[in-house]
């Protein structure tokens, strides 16, 4: 069983499937004894909790650092300002302004200060919670509104990967820094599509994003039979593989509306999801090893400074 | 006294930019000798803070009153704690705005009157 193994379930395009896709095939492997793990990483909007329906065990704040001002200490040097890259720390006539939502934690300021007069002070950027939904471990983040630190609170979920399940990473969509966080590392990355152009083009994106952090990665056709054949003559072309063609089926939808898990309420989609289950089993693990390493590094030390997660009980 | 204004261009004949943050240009005019100098915003195209950093900027030139368009919240703060004076919903030439302020015909803003990010899209 791939016990050591961590998935992405990530797309290009919003809206193709990447949470179907990963709630069923988590509820599906538990099921079947798989301990399988299943983290929301699309913390800007999480939705797999609706589908897996997990009990919350517990759930913790996550915070950053940022830069907290002794204006008593403060000489007014203007260095802090001088130092930041985003704007989020400025010295204006004596007077130190602080714009905590552009603070990336550099720690930049509070270092170079000669009058030691900052000190970094947590932010409460977005919340972790903990749970189980049938056999399914359930690690979900959830980024407060206005907030932008996603990429931390992706990381801050990340380190909760557990060494001897199979983890399936709920990727956000398109290619920005949040996907770059929530992918990397990952031994394998499902590649979620539909087949029209507007999906097409977004793949060859998430294609190029794989490709350059040198990710193994596959394809899922989702909504199969809508558009044209163009992504299956480009996966040719391309010679990636295709693992998963789920139909377009108004009753997936009409599961999905309300909630419910595919292969709970429509059995005929068992089988695709068993040879899914069997091509992730093939997956040789550490075939992408240095870099599965670092996250479970990380997750063995503990919390990195930059974030922290304190969990109440 | 010195008064910057956010402009499109370079001259006095240039309109108003209707954004503080990504504005163009600052042109900083003396009311009384209507001699100015230009600024180019650095901050225009910036990734964020650029109402900050702009902010900066015009504390700096020395200017004491701010003549915009639309003025977002960290903006208007940094504004503020440099006892800048800011007036927004300015529209026009750069010549003609000067000429409003210098007849009173401007009203001071009593805060930001748009969102952060408003300057992005425009």
């Amino acid at each position: 069983m791939p016990d050591n193994l961590v998935i992405a379930v990530a797309s290009g395009k919003g809206g193709t499937g990447k949470t179907t896709i990963a709630t069923n095939l988590a509820h599906y492997t538990a099921r079947l004894g798989q301990k399988v793990q299943y983290l929301d990483c699309d913390v800007e909007e999480p939705n797999g909790h609706i589908f897996l329906k997990p009990k919350i065990d517990f759930s913790g704040a996550v915070t950053i650092d940022v830069p907290q001002v002794d204006l008593e200490k403060c000489t007014g040097c203007g260095k802090c300002g001088e130092i930041c890259q985003y704007s989020a720390i400025i010295c204006i006539k004596e007077n130190v302004l602080t714009f905590e939502q552009l603070c990336h934690s550099c720690s930049g300021c509070w270092r170079i200060c000669p009058a030691d007069a900052i000190k970094p002070k947590p932010l409460n950027i977005g919340d972790i919670e903990f749970g189980k939904a049938s056999g399914v471990d359930f690690v979900g983040g959830k980024l407060r509104i206005g907030y932008v630190r996603t990429p931390s609170l992706i990381k801050e979920v990340k380190k909760h990967i557990k060494e001897d399940h199979l983890a399936i990473i709920d990727v956000p969509p398109g290619t920005s820094c949040p996907v770059v966080e929530a992918v990397r590392g990952a031994d394998f990355v499902l590649l979620i599509t539909e087949p029209t152009p507007f999906g097409l083009n977004d793949l060859k994106l998430t294609v190029g994003l794989v490709r350059e952090m040198n990710l193994p990665f596959a394809i899922i056709i989702n909504r199969y039979g809508i558009g044209n054949n163009e992504v299956e003559k480009y996966c040719a072309a391309e010679n990636i593989d295709i693992v998963l063609k789920l139909p377009d089926d108004r009753r997936i939808a009409e599961a999905y509306s309300s909630g419910r898990i595919i292969v709970d309420v429509l059995s005929e989609y068992l089988k695709q999801f068993s040879e899914l289950y069997e091509y992730i089993k093939r997956i040789k693990v550490g075939i992408n090893d240095k870099r599965r390493l670092r996250v479970r590094r990380k997750n063995k030390s503990g919390f990195r400074s930059s974030s922290s997660c304190t969990q109440d009980p | 006294m010195k008064i910057a204004i956010t402009s499109t261009g370079k001259t006095l004949d240039s309109q108003v930019d209707p954004r503080f943050g990504r504005a163009a240009y600052f042109v900083i005019v003396d009311t009384e000798t209507m001699d100015f100098g230009v600024i180019e915003n650095e901050s225009a195209a910036a990734a964020g803070g650029a109402g900050i950093s702009s902010g900066k900027v015009v504390i700096d030139s020395g200017a004491q009153a701010v003549l915009t368009g639309n003025c977002g919240p960290n903006a208007e703060r940094t504004l503020t704690a440099g006892g800048i004076k800011l007036y927004t919903a300015v529209t026009g030439t750069v010549a003609e705005a000067v000429e409003l302020f210098k007849n009173g015909k401007l009203t001071e803003a009593s805060g930001p009157n748009v969102e952060p990010h408003f300057g992005m899209d425009t």
